[in-house]
């Protein structure tokens, strides 16, 4: 989230499009109920279902998953057409004064540099042109027709609201009417919030769909204001601390990248995530890229990690290609991996296509499962009858299954979806032997470095150097690594601008990454995290719910990444002059000499904001990129393509070019696209998610869940279940090409019959919640139906739109 | 608001006057339901049968959403889903929390033949207390909004208690405590009054003309009360009674058979202990219903 | 009142026998002062933490049995909100409330477990046992497969035979420690629920 969840009471209007808060996160969604009730805000609902969160709000329109950037490819169009942009906003704090290299072409659903056989792009035309002082060229007016503005508005131009009922499905005088509601909030005293979720996510072109929604959040200029934003809502209790952590396969933690293997040259690694800004003073904050990771690498190698050695450079891992789930699975089916390891993680049931999940398990020598439940993936060679029809005789694979603390049994830090990490306690010991994450991942560490020490192997030194400075080697606490990965002084600092005066002794925490040094002097695991564990404690566990300004901004509660700060961009809630655009919900403001207010500033805390610094300052630009340059897969603006699976022959946006069916630089392995289904053979389109009872594959093992929502269904319009015959509560079948599932039908009236390209699309509903174990009825994996294919820039599998047929069982 | 047995103004089937000198000068309670602001997410069913320690069974899909399918002694409260489309075309899921209402008038009270099985405290709960309790089911009779349910394990009658032994410590109910949007509010019952009526406000700016409260008369108001967008056409709401009543049943008991007196009584005694044993509680039908209706429109 | 079927008549007359009749007779336990239940948390211990669900990351009160005296041992019996939490403020939504039976779940795992290959049971194994034997294989499957440099000679140091899954839900602390522990062995193929 750039902005958290009180702050959406602020909000004058709610989008909650690509989600369903009030299902997924209800007690988030408090906070729109509380923008209706206090702040007379408007609630729209766009989803191919009318859901729970339609339930409540103020206007709902239906759309064919997968369609979303149409729909607001369109209102962007309909917003620049009317003029209903925040014009001081857009000009002054985004690219769209920009001018784009003569090179940058797009053609019938194509970007220029296509390579159609390795199914990507050359990216070196997707760039802004520089000027003859090195920075980039601009035109302020917008009339260029080489600005970003002008491209931007010609790209969308095809967008028109008639494509978009031909295209989603969406009836045009509602479309036009949620278009109006959202315009309005392009004054500088409206504000909209965007909540989106997996519905967004979980596309072969799920990452562009976003985009177009920050596009959109740009140009209202509701980015960086309070009540504005967009909001991520995340699925689990840390995914948003993993992946600020690094956990993922090509990160680092602070979202510094691992290097490939191309980068052998450690300065050449260090300057090209450290930009130099691409117009006058701008901060481009990266430029510290290499104090980041020289700490980091400290934290991890200590005395190991030297100047000479590059700090261990070597000691990382370098990519050749992405190494993401569904590569991995790949790979495992391809019998070209050995072990695999499962923490707090079931991909039976959470990857796509079991089937082949299940094969690809099978081949492996070793799996390790850990987890306080018992996880389908722990019995994958178990057979469960029709559920899961295994041969155990012939699964040659080793597993473990070690049993876990769960949250009520630990002390530890979540950083929640508003970037707030919240330490949490003990309060009960773990049922039997069950051991904690940190003590099972400490003793294979422990022991896999002691053969090591004892035998050698291959390539020992990132292993027998890993600092390991715990009291309890073999069971490090909770607070050593919180305050490791904070961060702390290796050696007394001296104030650069006075040397005699040391700022912080050897061994103490440090406030926060502007302390850190790329001399080695300084260890912060997570740069982003610094200050976590400052001088003065543990500030995550900080409970002052003071709110003295009242529009929610409790600073002393817990501690958010990065310095503690609410509101991202929060500097773009002021106008050029450092003045706040709605005095109302005022974050920050320009004071004369400092920002302050009641955030911490998004800024250089003395910079005069007549220096035109911009509010971005993670960008070279120092300002917010409609045009992404090369950042995305798929091209610079995003662009409407089909699911993979689609009920439809061509992309009516691009009718004459096959290649822009589908996403153009999706990565499609062979046998997968020879799973895929055709409309021919499997006519309904289906989209799965979660429901409010349950949370994933866990709550069918929680009694009281699986008491209000306790047997496996799927949600079928009525008038599909006319057609076909099917009597709510009787048994459907639902198959696609890769499997099927047998289910109670919920026949509804909440999903609706959709005419796209002037023919009845129907859709169907398929939540995820059950498996073959646990409390609650048996049932089958929800993921024997859906594409093994991802998101081209996240590879995040297309969960949200494939092809199904629906009969009765 | 202590709720001891002093602070008890009524009770089932005893005629002796209760202790009254203490009342409810700070209010009674009341809880409200916004049905407007209700997300159907269970959490109040969850948080009841947890802090009640209640388990229902698991169940199975019918073709709702509805789970489990109905109250029962496991059970005290539970959302009923109702898909309903406006004259206009449009689309509204109503979902309406089920469960007591206590009524500042109880029929089950008055149905109750067990001398302290269902009493009502100065604050307005109506609670039940099972060690009293015979499982005769003349409280389910009694009810006019359907709710309590004899137990198949002890035959006795259960129901919400409005969480007694939290607001006895002045907690509020765990229902109200979980619910994520604020749908179910607790106070005293002005307090709610006056809440409900800036909600009714809020709708009717939001083109629900007909939005209003719901606190029937008919029961002398209750103390779970519902903000409705359809005020006007409450059965829409899963069939909440437009203007509920107490069944014609318990006046007949309290009009006709207990001025019988003893007489009666033991003249049936035997064959009414042995009913009970043998086939357990009685129900009533709709017949039933219908004739001690007509009977009660004829003696009054 | 002529009309009242003697069916009904029973109904009314007999049912309230039962009661009235029974206490009577004696069968009625000694008149009872009707209260309401006891509160169960009076003495209990409050201890503070987070759902461990969604990213919401809620407040959460967690009751325990025992007073942290050294002979109890304490046990969680009851989970509501934490009112002072600025964004639930008290509330939790149906799988928050329904925590208690999460950590009580009779699917809880309390001992580790090993399958042999080919085999359709568990079995019961220690916990060094197990961690030896995953430690052999891991180091006889990085041994052998580790790739130093690639052909043409750039420096990979990469272990690609096995990969892992790190959990979400797990703390920052764990994610931190696990991390730091995966990638010293060089893996590549490490992903979190951030990927689906």
């Amino acid at each position: 989230m750039t902005n958290h969840w009180v702050d959406i009471k602020n909000a004058d209007l709610v989008l909650i499009m690509g989600g369903n808060a009030a299902e997924a996160h209800p007690c988030g969604f408090k906070w729109v109920t509380e923008a209706k009730a206090h702040n007379k805000a408007k609630l729209i609902v766009v989803d191919p279902r009318f859901t729970r969160s339609a339930s409540v709000a103020d206007v709902y329109a239906p759309i064919r998953t997968g369609t979303d950037i149409v729909f607001l490819g369109g209102l962007i169009n309909h917003l620049l057409t009317n003029d209903a942009i925040q014009r001081e906003y857009v000009v002054n704090y985004t690219d769209l004064s920009f001018i784009v290299k003569d090179e940058f072409a797009f053609e019938q659903g194509l970007y220029s540099g296509y390579d159609a056989g390795r199914r990507s792009y050359d990216k070196s035309s997707w760039d802004y042109a520089i000027g003859e002082d090195g920075y980039v060229r601009t035109d302020p007016t917008l009339t260029d027709p080489r600005c970003v503005y002008s491209l931007l508005k010609r790209h969308y131009a095809r967008y028109t609201p008639e494509m978009v009922e031909r295209v989603c499905g969406t009836p045009k005088d509602k479309v036009l009417a949620i278009w109006d509601m959202i315009a309005s909030t392009a004054t500088p005293t409206r504000a909209m919030t965007i909540m989106y979720a997996l519905g967004w996510t979980q596309h072969s072109i799920g990452s562009q769909m976003i985009r177009t929604g920050a596009m959109v959040q740009l140009l209202l200029g509701n980015i960086g204001v309070s009540g504005g934003g967009m909001n991520a809502l995340r699925g689990h209790s840390n995914i948003q601390g993993l992946t600020d952590l690094g956990l993922m396969s090509n990160l680092l933690p602070g979202y510094m990248t691992l290097p490939n293997q191309a980068e052998q040259d450690f300065e050449a690694y260090i300057a090209a995530r450290a930009p130099r800004p691409l117009r006058p003073n701008q901060l481009s904050y990266w430029q510290n890229y290499r104090k980041f990771f020289v700490s980091f690498m400290k934290a991890w190698w200590g005395d190991a990690a030297t100047a000479e050695n590059r700090w261990a450079f070597d000691y990382l891992p370098k990519l050749d290609k992405p190494y993401d789930m569904l590569q991995a699975y790949e790979l495992m089916h391809q019998g070209r991996m050995n072990g695999y390891i499962c923490q707090g993680f079931n991909p039976l049931a959470a990857a796509p296509n079991k089937a082949k999940l299940t094969a690809a398990f099978s081949k492996l020598k070793y799996l390790v499962v850990m987890d306080p439940l018992a996880t389908e993936t722990s019995e994958f060679w178990k057979n469960h009858g029709v559920l899961h029809d295994v041969d155990s005789a012939a699964i040659q694979t080793e597993v473990f299954r070690l049993p876990t603390t769960c949250f009520a049994e630990e002390d530890g830090s979540l950083t929640n979806s508003s970037r707030w990490l919240q330490w949490h306690w003990k309060g009960a010991e773990p049922p039997g032997e069950a051991r904690s994450d940190l003590e099972i991942m400490a003793g294979l560490f422990v022991r896999m470095r002691a053969m090591y020490r004892a035998d050698g192997g291959a390539f020992p030194d990132p292993i027998v150097n890993l600092t390991w400075k715990y009291a309890r080697p073999e069971s490090p606490a909770p607070e050593e690594l919180a305050r490791e990965f904070s961060g702390s002084a290796l050696k007394d600092l001296a104030d650069p601008k006075d040397p005699a005066r040391i700022v912080r002794k050897a061994g103490e925490q440090l406030a926060g990454f502007a302390e850190l040094r790329d001399d080695g002097s300084t260890r912060s695991g997570c740069w982003i995290f610094c200050g976590a564990w400052g001088p003065t404690g543990n500030l995550m566990a900080r409970r002052d719910n003071a709110d003295p300004t009242g529009i929610g901004q409790t600073l002393n509660w817990a501690f958010a990444w990065p310095a503690n700060r609410r509101v991202l961009y929060n500097r773009a809630s002021c106008d050029v002059a450092g003045q706040p655009f709605d005095p109302r919900r005022a974050l920050v403001a320009w004071n004369g000499s400092a920002w302050s207010g009641a955030d911490v500033p998004d800024f250089a805390a003395g910079e005069n904001p007549a220096g035109g610094m911009g509010p971005f300052i993670m960008n070279p630009e120092g300002v917010a990129r409609f045009f992404a340059r090369g950042a995305m897969a798929e091209g610079p603006f995003p662009e409407h393509y089909e699911p993979f699976e689609t009920p439809l022959a061509v992309n009516p946006l691009s009718p004459d070019q096959p290649q822009a069916l589908h996403n153009p630089a999706a990565r499609v392995f062979g046998d997968d696209r020879a799973a895929f289904g055709t409309p021919d053979r499997f006519p309904h389109v289906a989209t799965t998610y979660r429901l409010t009872e349950h949370f994933h594959y866990w709550t069918k093992h929680v009694r009281l869940n699986a008491i209000t929502q306790p047997e496996q269904f799927v949600e079928i319009g009525a008038a599909l279940a006319d057609e076909l015959g099917i009597a709510n509560g009787s048994r459907v079948r639902v198959s696609s090409n890769r499997g099927e599932i047998v289910a109670v039908a919920m026949v509804t009236k909440r999903i609706r019959p959709l005419t796209v390209e002037g023919r009845v699309v129907h859709q169907v509903g398929v939540p995820i919640h059950w498996g073959f174990l646990g409390v609650a009825k048996p049932g089958y994996l929800a993921n024997t139906l859906t594409p093994f294919v991802g998101d081209a820039n996240t590879q995040t599998p297309e969960f949200k739109s494939f092809l199904v047929r629906v009969e009765k069982a | 608001m202590a709720l001891q047995s002093l602070d008890i103004v009524r009770r089932s089937a005893t005629t002796l006057p209760e202790p009254q000198a203490r009342g409810a000068h700070t209010g009674q309670v009341a809880k409200l339901i916004d049905v407007s602001k209700c997300i159907g997410c269970k959490a109040c069913q969850v948080a009841c049968m947890e802090w009640n320690d209640l388990r229902d069974e698991v169940g199975s899909c019918t073709g709702q959403y509805d789970n489990p399918a109905d109250l029962s002694d496991q059970s005290w409260t539970l959302m009923r889903f109702t898909e309903h489309e406006t004259a206009g075309g449009d689309l509204e899921w109503l979902i309406r929390k089920d469960g007591c209402m206590h009524c500042a008038d109880p029929g089950c009270l008055k149905a109750c033949p067990s001398p302290g099985a269902i009493v009502q405290y100065a604050n307005g709960i109506v609670d039940f207390h099972q060690e009293h309790c015979i499982g005769c089911g003349y409280c389910v009779t009694g009810c006019p909004f359907d709710v309590p349910r004899i137990s198949q394990k002890d035959k006795k009658a259960y129901k919400c208690t409005l969480c007694s032994d939290r607001v006895a410590v002045g907690l509020e109910p765990a229902c109200v405590k979980t619910c994520p949007t604020g749908a179910i509010e607790f106070g005293t019952k002005d307090d709610m009054r006056q809440h409900a009526a800036e909600r009714v406000e809020d709708l009717k700016s939001r083109g629900y003309e007909q939005a209003g409260l719901y606190d029937p008369e008919g029961v002398g108001g209750t103390h779970v009360m519902y903000v409705l967008h359809h005020a006007d056409q409450p059965q829409l709401y899963a069939g909440l009674p437009e203007q509920p009543r107490i069944s014609p049943l318990v006046g007949l008991w309290k009009g006709v058979a207990k001025p019988l007196g003893l007489l009666a009584i033991v003249a049936t005694a035997a064959a009414g202990f042995l009913h009970y044993i043998g086939i357990g509680p009685n129900e009533t039908d709709e017949h039933d219903e219908d004739a001690a209706r007509r009977e009660r429109e004829k003696t009054t | 009142m002529s009309a009242l079927t003697r069916r009904q008549f029973l109904k009314v007359t007999g049912t309230t026998l039962v009661g009235s009749s029974l206490a009577l007779m004696g069968f009625s336990p000694a008149p009872a002062l009707a209260e309401v239940r006891q509160f169960k948390l009076a003495r209990a211990t409050e201890t503070r933490n987070t759902c461990p669900y969604c990213s919401v990351a809620c407040g959460v009160l967690m009751y325990g049995l025992g007073d942290g005296a050294k002979n109890a041992r304490p046990s969680v019996f009851h989970i509501e909100g934490d009112p002072d939490h600025p964004v639930n403020r008290g509330t939790l939504c149906p799988k928050g409330a329904a925590l208690i039976d999460f950590i009580h779940s009779e699917s809880r795992l309390k001992f580790p477990e090993y399958r042999a290959p080919g085999s359709d049971t568990w079995q019961r194994i220690s916990w060094d046992d197990a961690l030896e034997r995953i430690a052999r294989l891991m180091k006889a499957d990085r041994d052998a497969n580790f790739v130093a440099a690639t052909p043409e000679g750039l420096t990979v140091n990469r272990w690609l035979t096995t990969g892992m899954l790190a959990a979400s839900a797990s703390s920052n602390e764990v994610g931190y420690l696990t991390h730091k522990v995966a990638r010293s062995f060089g893996l590549l193929a490490f992903d979190n629920q951030a990927r689906v």
